[in-house]
C-alpha cells in the first residue's frame, strides 16, 4: 500500500477508538514535553552561561602582554610559547601589525591607571579603566543601570556601583565600602540613580614626551637625564556620570586591580596617562615611544581564538585567552544535557508502553478486519505498515504536542526564575530556550520511540492466520 | 483477466492436515480437479467435508500440507507469502457468507480497498469504483455505511468488492447463507450475470443444492475431505 493510503487508514482507524488513542497520544506528549523542557534548561543554561562569559568580553578576546614583563601572565605564556622568538616592545608598531592578522577585529590597549577623583569637594583614590565602544554592542553592559557612553571620546563615566556607594556615602578613602554594599534597597537604587548626570574630576599624571633635558617648568618628576624619558605633568579632567555597571567586565584579565571609573578607551587614551608598565618601557630604554602594557585584541568570534593567539606568540609577545575554559564548560553542559535527556526520555518510554498496549488492544479488536485486508490481497508488509503508521501518527501528533506543551512549561520556568529574580533586584535570565534543533529532534525522537513501540503489535497483526482472522467474531 | 489455455484451477493430489492437540484432522485429502476459465463450479457438501478448506487454498490464504495447486498454471504450494498476496490481489474476488464489509467505510470506500492494496493510481480509482457499484445496480447507495445497507445490498456492495480489481477468479463462500431466499436469488442472478458477461471463473461454496444446480454448470461434491463426485450439469 502506498504511504499516502497507509496514512489515511491510520489516522480514520485511530479516530474509531478516539479516547483511547487519545490518552495514549496524551502519554507520548507528557513524555516528549517532559523532554523538551529538561533539555531546553539545558540549552537555556548554557546560552546563558555563553551569553555572560560573551559579555564578560573573554571569549573572543586575546590579552597581549610584552614577553617577560611583569605584565607577562605567568604561566599561561608557558605553554606553547615557541622559543625563537626575541622577546619585543609591545608599541603601536606591534599594535599596527596585531591590528592586521587575520580575522582580528579590534586591538585596543587595555589602560587602566591610578587616579584621585574629586566629587562633591572629597578626593576618592580609585583606578580609572578605558573601555572599547564595543562593549556596548556585544551586550557587556546590559542590565546596568543608566546607558553606556555616548561616543567614544565623550567626557563620560560609568562608576562600578560598590565605588558608587562610596560616593553616596561619602567615604573617606581609607575606610573600607559603607555598610550599603551588596545590598540592594530601593532606596540604595534611587539613590544610585541620582548619581546619574553628575560630574567628577579626575586628577592624573599626564606622560609628556621629553623634548628639552632642562625639562618642563611643570615637573619635578621628570627623568631630566635620560635621553628620550618623559616627564609627568598632574592633569585633571571633569566627566559627567552617566551609568553604573555591578562589575566591569574583563577585569581582572585585561591587567592587574579592578577599573572602578570606566571611561571611553579613546579617552582615556588621550589623556596619556602614566601607568605602571612606562616606568618599566623607560629602564629598558625606549621611554620616548609609547608601549602598551597589555593590549586586548578581538577576534571575529571564539574559534579564532587559537589561530590569533599563535600567530600573535610567533611575533614575540605573550598572549593569553580562556579558550581551555569554556573548552571545559562545554563539557560540563554536555554531561549536563545527557543528564536531563535521560530523565526527559523516562516518561516518553513509558509512554512508548501505552502504545504497545494501544495497538494489542486493537490488533484483538480488529482481527477479522485484518483477516478481511488479507484476504483482499493485503501482504503482510501492509498490515506491519498499517500499524506502524497508526503508531508513527500518534507519535508525531504527540511529538508536535509534546514540543508545544515543553515550550510552554520552558516558558513558565522562565516567568517563575523572573519572578523570584526581580524580588531580589536581580537581572532577568532566560533560564529555557527550545531551539529550533530541538523542536525537530524532539518529534524525530517521538516518532522513532512510537515507531519501535509499534514493532511487536505490527509484527503480531502481520502474523495473524487470515483464516482464523475471518472466523473471529 | 487471463486465460492462457491452461486451467484457471488446478489441483494435483492435494491434502491439508490440522494438528488438533493430538489429533490429525485430514481437511482434504488426495484431491485432483481440474476447473476451466470461465466455468461456474458448485462445492457442495456438509459441514467439516473440506470445501471451505478448498476455497482457501484456491485463494491462497491456506497452503497444502501435500500435492499442488495451481492458478493459470502457477503452484500456489510454492509462492511465499508476499507472492500469495499478490495473487489475492491480482487474480482473486473473494465474498463471504458475512460479507464483511469494513463498518467504519463507506460503501464505496470498502469497495476501493482492494485497489488501494494493489497500488492503484487514485484517479483511476474512482472511476473503477463507480463501474463496479454500477454492475452490481447500487450507485444509489454509494456513500452510505454498511450498518445501513440491506443484507442484499451488502453482499452486493461485497460483490463489487470482490470485481472491482477485475479477478481472473470469484471466490463465494455461502455467498446467500445469510440472505433471504428472494435476496439471495437476486445475487445468484446477479453470479451468473457476471460470469457470462465477463467470462470470470466462479468458485462457489453452498450448502443448499437446490440452489447449486440451479445456477452453476459444474458441481464438485465433497465429503469427509474427499472428492465424492464430479457432474457437469446438463
Amino acid at each position: 500500500m502506498k504511504i499516502g493510503d497507509l496514512t489515511e487508514l491510520a489516522i480514520r482507524n485511530l479516530r474509531e477508538a478516539l479516547l483511547r488513542n487519545s490518552l495514549t497520544t496524551l502519554g507520548i506528549t507528557v513524555g516528549v514535553a517532559s523532554l523538551v523542557a529538561m533539555l531546553s534548561l539545558g540549552a537555556g543554561l548554557q546560552h546563558l552561561a555563553d551569553q555572560r562569559l560573551s559579555q564578560s568580553g573573554l571569549f573572543n578576546a586575546v590579552i597581549v602582554s610584552p614577553r617577560n614583563g611583569f605584565g607577562d601572565f605567568g604561566g599561561a605564556t608557558t605553554r606553547n610559547q615557541s622559543p625563537v622568538v626575541t622577546p619585543r616592545q609591545l608599541d603601536d608598531v606591534a599594535r599596527d601589525q596585531i591590528g592586521k592578522l587575520p580575522h582580528v577585529t579590534e586591538v585596543y590597549p587595555n589602560i587602566r591607571f591610578p587616579t584621585e577623583i574629586y566629587f562633591n569637594g572629597s578626593p576618592y583614590p580609585t583606578t580609572v579603566a578605558g573601555i572599547p565602544m564595543s562593549d556596548s554592542s556585544d551586550g557587556a553592559f546590559d542590565g546596568m543601570t543608566g546607558k553606556f557612553f555616548s561616543s567614544g571620546s565623550a567626557d563620560e563615566a560609568i562608576l562600578q556601583s560598590e565605588f558608587a556607594r562610596q560616593l553616596i556615602a561619602g567615604a573617606s578613602p581609607n575606610t573600607p565600602p559603607n555598610a550599603h554594599a551588596g545590598s540592594t534597597s530601593p532606596e540604595l537604587t534611587a539613590e544610585l540613580n541620582s548619581l546619574l548626570g553628575k560630574e567628577i574630576t579626575v586628577r592624573y599624571a599626564e606622560r609628556q614626551p621629553l623634548v628639552q633635558p632642562a625639562g618642563t617648568p611643570l615637573s619635578n618628576d621628570a627623568e631630566g637625564d635620560a635621553p628620550g624619558g618623559f616627564s609627568l605633568v598632574p592633569h585633571q579632567l571633569n566627566l559627567r556620570i552617566v551609568g553604573i555597571v555591578e562589575t566591569e567586565p574583563a577585569s581582572g584579565l585585561a591587567g592587574p586591580g579592578q577599573g572602578r571609573l570606566l571611561i571611553p578607551e579613546r579617552v582615556a587614551e588621550k589623556l596619556s596617562a602614566a601607568q605602571g608598565s612606562d616606568l618599566r618601557a623607560l629602564l629598558s630604554g625606549g621611554g620616548s615611544q609609547t608601549t602598551y602594557q597589555s593590549l586586548t585584541v578581538r577576534v571575529a568570534n571564539a574559534s579564532e581564538v587559537e589561530r590569533a593567539e599563535s600567530a600573535i606568540k610567533d611575533m614575540g609577545f605573550s598572549a593569553f585567552s580562556l579558550l581551555d575554559a569554556t573548552r571545559n564548560l562545554r563539557v560540563v553542559f554536555a554531561v549536563f544535557d545527557l543528564l536531563l535527556g535521560i530523565f526527559g526520555s523516562l516518561a516518553l518510554i513509558v509512554a512508548s508502553l501505552g502504545i504497545i498496549n494501544t495497538l494489542v488492544m486493537a490488533i484483538l479488536e480488529r482481527r477479522r478486519e485484518i483477516g478481511v485486508l488479507k484476504a483482499l490481497g493485503a501482504a503482510d508488509r501492509d498490515i506491519k505498515g498499517l500499524f506502524f503508521a497508526e503508531a508513527g501518527v500518534m507519535g508525531v501528533l504527540g511529538g508536535i504536542c509534546g514540543v508545544v506543551f515543553g515550550w510552554l512549561i520552558g516558558r513558565a520556568l522562565n516567568l517563575g526564575t523572573n519572578i523570584y529574580l526581580a524580588r531580589l533586584s536581580l537581572p532577568s535570565a532566560t533560564i529555557s530556550v527550545v531551539p529550533l534543533w530541538l523542536v525537530i529532534s524532539a518529534i524525530i525522537f517521538a516518532v522513532i520511540v512510537s515507531l519501535a513501540a509499534g514493532i511487536y503489535p505490527a509484527s503480531r497483526a502481520a502474523k495473524l492466520n487470515p483464516i482464523e482472522a475471518l472466523r473471529y467474531e | 483477466m487471463q486465460g492462457n489455455g491452461q486451467p484457471a484451477i488446478r489441483a494435483d493430489r492435494l491434502t491439508r492436515l490440522y494438528k488438533m492437540g493430538e489429533t490429525t484432522v485430514r481437511a482434504l485429502e488426495d484431491i485432483s480437479l481440474e476447473i476451466g476459465t470461465g466455468e461456474f463450479v458448485a462445492l457442495l457438501g456438509t459441514s467439516g467435508s473440506g470445501k471451505s478448506t478448498l476455497l482457501n487454498l484456491i485463494a491462497g490464504l491456506d497452503r497444502p500440507t501435500s500435492g499442488a495447486i495451481y492458478a493459470h498454471g502457477k503452484n500456489l504450494a510454492e509462492m511465499d507469502s508476499e507472492e500469495l498476496a499478490r495473487h489475492r490481489s491480482q487474480s482473486i474476488g473473494m465474498v463471504f457468507q458475512a460479507f464483511n464489509l469494513l463498518p467504519r467505510m463507506t460503501m464505496a470506500e470498502n469497495v476501493e480497498l482492494p485497489l488501494r492494496l494493489a497500488e492503484v493510481d487514485r484517479n483511476e480509482r474512482a472511476q473503477r469504483v463507480r463501474d463496479a457499484i454500477e454492475r452490481v445496480g447500487l450507485s444509489a447507495r454509494t456513500n452510505h455505511r454498511p450498518t445501513e445497507l440491506s443484507g442484499g445490498e451488502q453482499q452486493r456492495a461485497a460483490l463489487a468488492r470482490a470485481l472491482v480489481n477485475r479477478p481472473a477468479i470469484l471466490l463465494a463462500d455461502e455467498p446467500t447463507g445469510n440472505l433471504d431466499s428472494a435476496t439471495g436469488k437476486e445475487i445468484m442472478d446477479l453470479l451468473r450475470e457476471i460470469n457470462l458477461s465477463l467470462r470470470m471463473t466462479i468458485v462457489m461454496v453452498t450448502h443448499q443444492r437446490e440452489l447449486a444446480e440451479r445456477y452453476s454448470e459444474r458441481l464438485l461434491l465433497m465429503r469427509d475431505g474427499k472428492l465424492e463426485a464430479d457432474g457437469v450439469r446438463q
